[in-house]
C-alpha cells in the first residue's frame, strides 16, 4: 500500500460534524473511519458515577451516519473510549446502539467490543509488586484508594486493535474501551506496513479532528505515506498550516517534544512541518521508541462527598473593605455553632470579582465595588452540606461587622432555593502507570455477528 | 509592547487532571525568535508571576516548528473536585498577557 487514508469525522464522537464535510471525506475512499469519544477533561464524575460526556442520543445520531457509511464502503469503523470514560458499561451501551442501527438499516456486520476495565485485584497485586507509578503531581495510590474507587480503566495501545484488524475475518465495527487516543490510527498504520512513528504521530494529530486547522473544523483526513504524512481538513474553507498543525501537538500536553503512550514514547525533536499545498500540511521526522517496560495509564475516580452551595451578592463598600476579617469571623462563628458538622465539612468561599477563578495564582486580588460570594460546602451527606451552607448564609446575612450602617441584611440573594444541593462530588483517585505483561490479553475482546445468527 | 498585542495565541489548559500547561504561539518565526532572544519569559519570571517556586515547573520548552513556548506546572487544586473554579484550566493565562516585549 502506498497511501493509507484515515477519516476522522470529529475530534469527539457526539460533538457533531457537517454531513457535507464527512461526505467529502468518504469520497476520498478512506481505508478506515476512526473516532474517539474519550476525555478526562470534563471531570471525574464520569468515572465515579458512570455518566457520559454526551447524551446517548448524541452518540446514536452520529453512529447512525458512521455505521452505514463504513459498511457500505467496506471499511472498518473504529470507535475508541466509548462514552468518554471507556468503561465496560459504556462499551456495552455503544454496542447496543450499533445493533439497533444495524437492524434499522438492515445491515449485516461483525462487531467487536474491547474492554478496558481492570480488575481491582490486578491493581492491588501490581501495587504490592511495585509495578505502579504515580503520574506527576497525582496522589499516592493505596489499597484503601483502590477499594474506594468506583471503576479503574487502563488506556490501551495499538496492540488490541492490530490483533483484531489482522485477523482473517476482521470485524466491521470495533467499539473500544478506554484507549490512548492515537492507538487505532497507529494500529491501521502498523498493520499496513507504515512507520510506527509516523502512524502514532498522525494518530495524535487527527484524533482531535480538524481543530489543528484554521479556521478550526471538525472532519479531517490523515494520509500516511512511507516517509511522511499529510493532514487535510474536509471543510473547503479550512487550511492545515504547518505551524498550526505543529502547535496542535502542544495542545493539552505536558510536553510538545516527548509524548509518552502505552509501550513507548514519541519524540518530535526532529520533526519538520511543511506546506504540501496551501491547505495541506506535511509532517516528517517523528521518532518512536518502545519503553523497556510496557506501561498503561490507569484512570479511576471516587465519590468524596455531597456538595451544597449558596450564592450571595455583596455590594456594601464598608463590608467589602474588611472582607478578609469578616469571612474569617464568619467561619469561626459557624464552626463554634456547628462543631460536629463543621469538622466533617470542607468549606470554600469563592470570591467572584476578586480571586475566585485563579485562586492562589491571582496576581491582583483587589477589592471590587461588588462581589459574588459562593459558599461551597462538601460534607459526608447532602443534609449536612445544606445545613452548613445555610448557616454560613444566614450568619453573614445579619453579621454585625465593624462600622455597619445598614441593618436590614448584608447580602443580596439571587436564586431559590437559597441553598442549592449539588449532589455527589467526585475526585480523580487513580491516575497512575501500571506495568503489564500482555498488551493484547489485558483487554478482553468479544466478537459477534449482527444480527445474531 | 504587551505580549497580548504581540503573540498570536496565549492559552492555558489541563494536561490531564493533575497538570496545567501554558502555550504561547507567535505570528511569525521572527516574533518567536525575538521573544526568546529578548528573554521575555524565563522559568524564574514565570515562577514569580504565578507565585510558585521555580522548582515546581515541570516543562519549560521551545518548539520551533510551532513557533511556540510551553510551560507545564502542577495543577494547584484537584480537577473537577472540591474547590474547583476552572474545570478545563483554560482561564489561568491572564498574568501572561501583560508581559512586556521590548522592541
Amino acid at each position: 500500500m502506498e497511501e493509507l487514508r484515515i477519516l476522522v469525522p470529529n475530534g469527539m464522537l457526539g460533538y457533531g460534524f457537517p454531513q457535507a464535510d464527512f461526505d467529502r471525506g468518504m469520497a476520498q475512499h478512506p481505508h478506515a473511519i476512526i473516532v474517539d469519544a474519550g476525555s478526562t477533561d470534563s471531570g471525574p464524575q464520569k468515572l465515579a458515577l458512570g455518566s457520559m460526556t454526551c447524551p446517548e442520543s448524541a452518540y446514536e445520531k452520529e453512529l447512525d451516519i458512521l455505521v452505514p457509511a463504513a459498511i457500505t464502503a467496506h471499511i472498518p469503523l473504529i470507535v475508541t473510549s466509548a462514552g468518554g470514560d471507556g468503561t465496560n458499561q459504556h462499551v456495552d451501551l455503544f454496542a447496543k446502539l450499533v445493533r439497533q442501527i444495524a437492524a434499522a438499516h438492515g445491515l449485516t456486520l461483525r462487531l467487536a467490543t474491547v474492554y478496558s476495565d481492570v480488575p481491582k485485584v490486578q491493581v492491588q497485586a501490581a501495587l504490592e509488586a511495585g509495578q505502579i507509578q504515580a503520574m506527576v503531581n497525582a496522589p499516592a495510590l493505596t489499597q484503601a484508594v483502590i477499594a474506594d474507587t468506583t471503576v479503574i480503566t487502563a488506556q490501551m495501545g495499538a496492540e488490541p486493535y492490530l490483533e483484531l484488524l489482522q485477523s482473517p475475518t476482521p470485524p466491521d465495527v470495533i467499539i473500544g474501551g478506554r484507549t490512548y487516543d492515537p492507538s487505532a490510527t497507529a494500529a491501521m498504520g502498523i498493520l499496513n506496513g507504515f512507520d510506527p512513528a509516523l502512524s502514532w504521530h498522525m494518530g495524535k494529530i487527527i484524533e482531535c479532528g480538524a481543530i489543528c486547522c484554521v479556521p478550526a473544523g471538525k472532519t479531517v483526513l490523515g494520509r500516511l505515506f512511507k516517509d511522511h504524512f499529510l493532514i487535510e481538513p474536509m471543510a473547503p474553507d479550512s487550511r492545515a498550516l504547518p505551524h498550526t498543525v505543529a502547535a496542535h501537538t502542544m495542545y493539552e500536553k505536558s510536553s510538545a517534544l516527548v509524548l509518552p503512550g502505552p509501550g513507548g514514547k514519541l519524540y518530535l525533536h526532529d520533526c519538520e512541518f511543511t506546506a504540501a499545498t496551501p491547505r495541506i500540511a506535511s509532517v516528517t521526522g517523528s521518532r518512536f521508541e518502545p519503553t523497556p517496560e510496557y506501561q498503561v495509564k490507569l484512570e479511576g475516580a471516587k465519590v468524596v462527598g455531597y456538595r451544597a452551595i449558596t450564592i450571595m451578592g455583596l455590594r456594601d463598600p464598608i463590608l467589602l473593605g474588611q472582607l478578609d476579617e469578616i469571612l474569617a469571623a464568619l467561619e469561626k462563628q459557624v464552626a463554634a455553632e456547628l462543631p460536629t458538622e463543621w469538622a466533617q465539612s470542607q468549606v470554600h468561599l469563592h470570591r467572584y470579582g476578586q480571586n475566585a477563578t485563579m485562586q492562589q495564582f491571582e496576581p491582583t486580588p483587589t477589592i471590587p465595588h461588588e462581589l459574588c460570594l459562593i459558599a461551597e460546602v462538601t460534607a459526608p451527606d447532602q443534609d449536612t452540606a445544606l445545613l452548613v451552607a445555610n448557616r454560613l448564609r444566614t450568619t453573614l446575612l445579619h453579621y454585625g461587622y465593624q462600622g455597619r450602617i445598614a441593618t436590614s441584611g448584608n447580602i443580596g440573594m439571587p436564586f431559590t432555593p437559597l441553598e442549592i444541593p449539588l449532589g455527589e462530588v467526585c475526585a480523580f483517585s487513580v491516575y497512575h502507570l501500571m506495568t503489564i505483561s500482555d498488551p493484547v490479553g489485558q483487554f478482553p475482546v468479544h466478537i459477534e455477528e449482527v444480527p445474531a445468527q | 509592547m504587551k505580549l497580548q498585542d504581540y503573540a498570536a495565541v496565549i492559552r492555558s489548559k489541563n494536561s490531564g487532571p493533575f497538570e496545567l500547561t501554558f502555550d504561547i504561539l507567535f505570528k511569525t518565526a521572527e516574533d518567536y525568535h525575538h521573544f526568546i532572544a529578548a528573554g521575555v519569559l524565563t522559568p524564574e519570571k514565570f515562577a514569580a508571576l504565578y507565585q510558585i517556586p521555580v522548582t515546581d515547573i515541570i516543562t519549560f520548552e521551545q518548539f520551533d516548528a510551532a513557533r511556540g513556548v510551553k510551560i507545564t506546572i502542577p495543577r494547584p487544586w484537584p480537577q473537577g473536585s472540591i474547590g474547583e473554579s476552572d474545570m478545563h484550566g483554560s482561564q489561568q493565562y491572564a498574568p501572561l498577557l501583560g508581559l512586556d516585549v521590548p522592541a
